[in-house]
This record gives structure tokens, sequence and C-alpha cells, in this order.
């Protein structure tokens, strides 16, 4: 029984903390569109379309505390990380000019990416599906 | 403190940073746009501008504008009814920022209507028609001279004014201009050579209020 107990509250912690991170990153994501009214690229955008449900999906997974939450989040993260792995080699020039899948509006390689000029969004965005993806996994490795 | 209780209070507290970092980081652009608008005044009103109203007026509105733009046609007959309201006080500069597709050609027919004196006229049934002859946010001229036509105006000779070489080089001049202002979406207003601070109609209304009140 303590053990069960003990085990729901570091689930609580890892589910608490993924959608932090996810929470976090949706506000700035809507940051930098909305705010700073930069125009997000194609790929940016895939990834919000992952990134703004994790916050939802997670938060729902709190109240009350249901670990299966995971079940539904990871495929979620994992397609989110496809695009932002993706995003981070054409940004980091991995991935020639030529196969760019955005050439009209805003560029996905564009330096308007890196904020305070050395923080590229695409490695922010990689770095938060990174962190959720562990976290689950930590999660799911707990039942 | 009790789970729930930390969940609702994160929820809370970064709620209100973002609120208050957007708070900020607007607060900041509109002194940088400000100061943009002050160091590149002279860019705001060339010699070739449009301008209508008295020259006298001590209220100046300089408005950069594309024809292809929805937010423009809504604030054209605000524009007209402060105009018409204040005669004597406040008067209006036309900038071009033809941003979307074959709007530069838009404005060609503008600056070719001009030079027959209808460049007013012109801009009207443009912007009444607008909804015709833009097709997913692109210009299409060709729709628009039906209207024209529709009017009594002379289409032919407005085409004929539209291979003036003097056109492109005011097209250019006006989105220079507009880069170095800060006038990067349409409509963008400045009031006495002070930009908005945010968008919209009420904010233009006070910006005018205030310029009229110091000036008057």
């Amino acid at each position: 029984m303590i053990f069960q107990q003990e085990n729901n509250s570091t689930s609580w912690t890892l589910i608490f903390s993924a959608w932090l991170i996810a929470f976090v990153s949706s506000l700035g994501s809507l940051f930098f569109s909305e705010v700073m009214e930069l125009v997000p690229c194609v790929l940016c955008w895939y990834q919000r379309i992952f990134m703004f449900p994790l916050a939802i999906i997670l938060l729902v997974g709190l109240f009350p505390l249901d670990k299966k939450v995971v079940n539904y989040a990871l495929p979620i993260a994992i397609i989110g990380l496809l695009f932002t792995l993706y995003h981070c080699l054409l940004f980091f020039g991995f991935i020639p000019e030529n196969l760019q899948p955005c050439s009209k509006g805003v560029s996905c390689a564009d330096d308007s990416m890196e904020l305070f000029g050395f923080l590229p969004i695409p490695l922010l965005s990689l770095i938060a599906f990174l962190i959720i993806i562990v976290l689950l996994l930590k999660t799911r490795m707990q039942q | 403190m009790k789970k729930n209780h930390i969940v609702i209070s994160s929820l809370v507290v970064i709620s209100l940073l973002f609120a208050l970092a957007a708070y900020f980081y607007s607060a900041q652009q509109t002194e940088t746009k400000t100061k943009l608008a002050t160091q590149n005044a002279k860019a705001l009103i060339p010699f070739h501008a449009i301008k209508k109203g008295d020259p006298n007026a001590k209220v100046t509105i300089v408005e950069f504008l594309d024809p292809a733009c929805g937010t423009c046609k809504q604030f054209h007959p605000v524009i007209k009814e402060l105009l018409k309201k204040y005669p004597k006080k406040i008067n209006l500069v036309v900038r071009y920022a033809p941003l979307h597709p074959g709007s530069d050609q838009m404005v060609a027919i503008l600056e070719s209507a001009r030079s027959q004196g209808q460049f007013w006229n012109v801009l009207d049934i443009m912007f009444e028609s607008q909804e015709f002859w833009t097709i997913n946010h692109q210009a299409k001229p060709n729709l628009f001279w039906p209207y024209l036509k529709g009017y009594g105006l002379d289409v032919e000779s407005i085409q004929q004014g539209m291979k003036n070489p003097k056109i492109s080089k005011i097209i250019q001049q006006d989105l220079s201009d507009g880069q170095l202002l800060g006038a990067t979406k349409t409509p963008t207003f400045f009031v006495n050579g002070k930009p908005l601070s945010s968008f919209g109609f009420e904010q233009l209304m006070s910006l005018v209020q205030s310029e009229l009140e110091a000036n008057y």
C-alpha cells in the first residue's frame, strides 16, 4: 500500500514536470508568434500542433492522477520530436537548402528563429520534446 | 501543499508571467516604434506622396495602405469621415505598401488615375469592389477593369498611364520608406509622426484626438 502511494507520487511528479514543460513551451511559442509577431514557419506549425495538445492532455491526466495518460501523450510527443529533429537538421544545415519544404512565407532556416541572437527556437523545441519523452517513458516504467 | 494546488498555482503563475512579459514587451516595442518614426521622420512625407485636405492643418495622418488589404478597406470610410469632420484641422498623406501579390499593379492604376485627377475616385471604387478583384489574397487587375468602366472612367488611358516608369520608382520608394519606418503591415498609421501604440479603430481615434487637443 505504502509502496503504491510512493509509486503514485513519483508518477505524479514525472507527469507534472512533463506538463510544466509542455505548458511553458506552448506559451513560449505563442509569445513568439502573438507578442513578438514572428510568423511561424511550416515546420514550427507542425511542432506546435503536437506541443499544444500535450499541455492539455497531461493536465487532464493530473486531475485525478491517471498514469494511462502516458499512452496517449507519448505518441503525440514522439511525432512532435520527429518534426523537431527534421527542423534542427534543416536549421543547422545538415539537410541542403533545396530540400526545404517551406520555400514560401517564412524560411524554416531563417535567422529570425534565433532567440536573443544565439538560442535557435528549433533547438529549444528539440530539448522540450526530448525531456517530455524521457519523463513520460520514466512514468511508464513506474507502472 | 496539496498536489492539485501545486498544479493550479503553477498554471496561474506561468500565465501571469506570460501576461506580464507580453505587457512589457509591447510597451518596449511601442517605444522603439516611436523612436524609429522620429529618427526617420524625413521618410514620412516625401514630395511625391498624395495629400488630401487643408495643407495648413496641424494634424497630419500618414497612412501606408495596400489596395488589396481588407483592413485598409475597413479603415477607408473612417479616415474619410475624420477628414470631413475636421476639414481645417486634419489632412491625410497616402503612402503605398503593396504587400499582397499583384498589389503593385493596383498601385500603378491609382498612380495613373492620379495623373488624370481621378485618384480619390478610383481609390473609392477599388475599395468598394475589392472583394471581386482579390482572389485568395492576390490582386487581379484584370478583374478590376469592368468596375472602372462601370463608373464611366477611361480604362484605356489609365492603362496607358500605368506604363510611366516613374510609378515603379514611387512604389520602390514607398516600400523602402515603409521598411525604414516599421510600416510592415497594412494599414500603418502615423499621426503627426507618432505610430499607434496598438492597432485598432479606437487607438487611431484617441491618437488623433490627443493630437487635435495638443495643437488646437
